[in-house]
């Protein structure tokens, strides 16, 4: 107990660290996965190819590897930021992957009967997608996306290694001052299961709101 | 291709996306263009950098590392499955005590970062990396294993385990020669995109310099005597990890193919080739 109280302002400084990374991480994610879900769908051919190479290679790409090609890779080129930018790169890149994929499979659970009748009804293409295709498609991608942001959240603990403040790494001061090694992971665990909850909660509420009601 | 999204293309339209598709092309080309001459302008074709790939010394380095990732991988894969088995049959048990037992642990798993408990087992317990890299990779595998399996089992149609209950046959049996069997089959390629993850995971180990493929390149891009080659590094490196990784997902999405047409898998739906559900909290996406 006396980890937690002693040190009270490293540990809020790790777990603000997390939260920060998993939001900026979460938005470049967000952003990139609805841009490349678009260019998979589209029907232009060469976009199509892109999002597919973006979206195969990515996702089989160790996050591992993807953190030590951006924060070792990038530098050698004259780009130089923070690692905090670094990481929000790395952790968005991989995790878009994910979000397209979500995005993807939820525009394609839409009945191709829905799109054929806002057509016939004389709907535009905006029109069709923004008041017919998107809201449905919105409703299936809840759950996915809820999921795949955890998996961000929990993979964020990576760039603790990558000399990024973040909740993993405040074992190693701590671990120097002579703490019980135990208990500091303890409270580590209990930061992430409360970040990791609190994005289950917020989706399961959305769910709740927005969901198709099965 | 019919989608929900637009008609098939007259022939105006097909002009207009052949022009898009130009213009995209164009744009992508350019962009590749500007990569490869970031390369050349940053000197990191230069022999000094690439000749230590043919020192045999180097090759035989990155080849243990390869191994020592290909090792972890196989004892993860193994254990976890063992695990996932143990665990899924606790979740799947009449007795309340084990059902609670073993929820808890599959949930507390699934909520944790994987290199939360690698770094626990190695830094804690203070075990060589290999063991600890294992340790943490089989926790939280098995843990989502054991969704996996568990969902398997429970989505084999009910008529199966009505029927097999009515022949006479025990709990036991039922499991084994009915639900079993059948789940497992269906779950076959949500299974093996799990072991993907597992695979792509043993990239952790670097981190806590468990010498596998990546900490191999690390000390080849480290070495000013062939001028700091990370690039290059990046460059062998990440065709073969990711090739490794697309091979298991092909074959996840080839197993997937096959099981819809196997006929032993018609009570039950045929996973996607997709990693398993992680939403901790009670809800589980449709796609288990």
């Amino acid at each position: 107990m006396n980890v937690l109280l002693d040190n009270l302002s490293l540990y809020g400084d790790g777990l603000l660290g997390t939260v920060e990374l998993t939001v900026y991480a979460s938005v470049l994610a967000l952003v990139l996965g609805f841009v490349m879900a678009a260019f998979r769908v589209a029907p232009v051919r060469s976009l199509r190819a892109f999002g597919t190479a973006w979206v195969t290679v990515l996702r089989n790409t160790p996050l591992t590897l993807l953190f030590f090609a951006v924060v070792l890779g990038l530098p050698r080129f004259g780009v130089v930021l923070p690692f905090k930018l670094f990481a929000i790169i790395a952790l968005g890149c991989y995790t878009s992957a994910f979000i397209c994929e979500a995005m993807r499979s939820g525009i394609n659970t839409v009945p191709v009967g829905q799109g054929e009748a806002a057509r016939s009804l004389g709907m535009t293409f905006p029109q069709t997608l923004g008041d017919v295709v998107l809201p449905q498609a919105f409703r299936s991608v809840i759950p996915p996306i809820g999921s795949t942001l955890i998996a961000l959240a929990k993979n964020s603990a990576i760039a603790g290694s990558f000399s990024v403040v973040e909740l993993l790494g405040v074992y190693k001061p701590l671990n120097e001052m002579g703490y019980s090694i135990i208990w500091t992971f303890v409270w580590i665990a209990v930061g992430y299961l409360l970040v990791t909850l609190t994005i289950s909660a917020v989706f399961n509420l959305l769910e709740k709101h927005f969901g198709v009601a099965r | 291709m019919t989608t929900a999204l637009y008609d098939i293309p007259g022939p105006r339209t097909r002009r207009r996306h052949l022009f898009y598709g130009l213009a995209a092309s164009a744009v992508i080309i350019a962009l590749v263009a500007w990569i490869i001459f970031l390369l050349f302008d940053t000197g990191q074709f230069v022999a000094v950098k690439w000749n230590p790939f043919t020192y045999e010394g180097i090759q035989e380095l990155l080849l243990r590392g390869l191994g020592n990732t290909l090792k972890a991988f196989a004892y993860a894969a193994v254990l976890s499955l063992a695990l996932g088995a143990v665990l899924a049959t606790g979740r799947l048990s009449e007795h309340r005590a084990l059902r609670w037992v073993s929820t808890l642990v599959v949930e507390f798993f699934r909520a944790m970062p994987v290199l939360v408990m690698i770094f626990f087992v190695y830094v804690a317990l203070k075990v060589e990396p290999l063991p600890a890299l294992v340790t943490g990779l089989t926790l939280y595998n098995g843990s989502v294993l054991a969704e996996v399996f568990r969902s398997g089992v429970n989505s084999v149609e009910r008529g199966q385990r009505e029927a097999a209950y009515s022949l006479g046959m025990r709990k036991t049996q039922v499991m084994t020669h009915v639900l079993v069997p059948q789940g497992v089959r269906a779950m076959l390629p949500a299974i093996i995109s799990q072991l993907v993850v597992a695979l792509k995971d043993t990239s952790l180990g670097f981190l806590i310099t468990y010498d596998e493929f990546l900490h191999a390149g690390k000390l080849i891009a480290s070495n000013l005597n062939y001028g700091l080659p990370f690039i290059p590094v990046v460059m062998v490196i990440s065709p073969i990890y990711i090739g490794l990784c697309m091979l298991l997902s092909w074959f996840a999405n080839w197993v997937s193919k096959r099981q819809k047409r196997n006929p032993k898998v018609e009570a039950v739906e045929v996973a996607a080739a997709e990693p398993g559900p992680l939403l901790p909290g009670g809800h589980q996406p449709p796609t288990a």
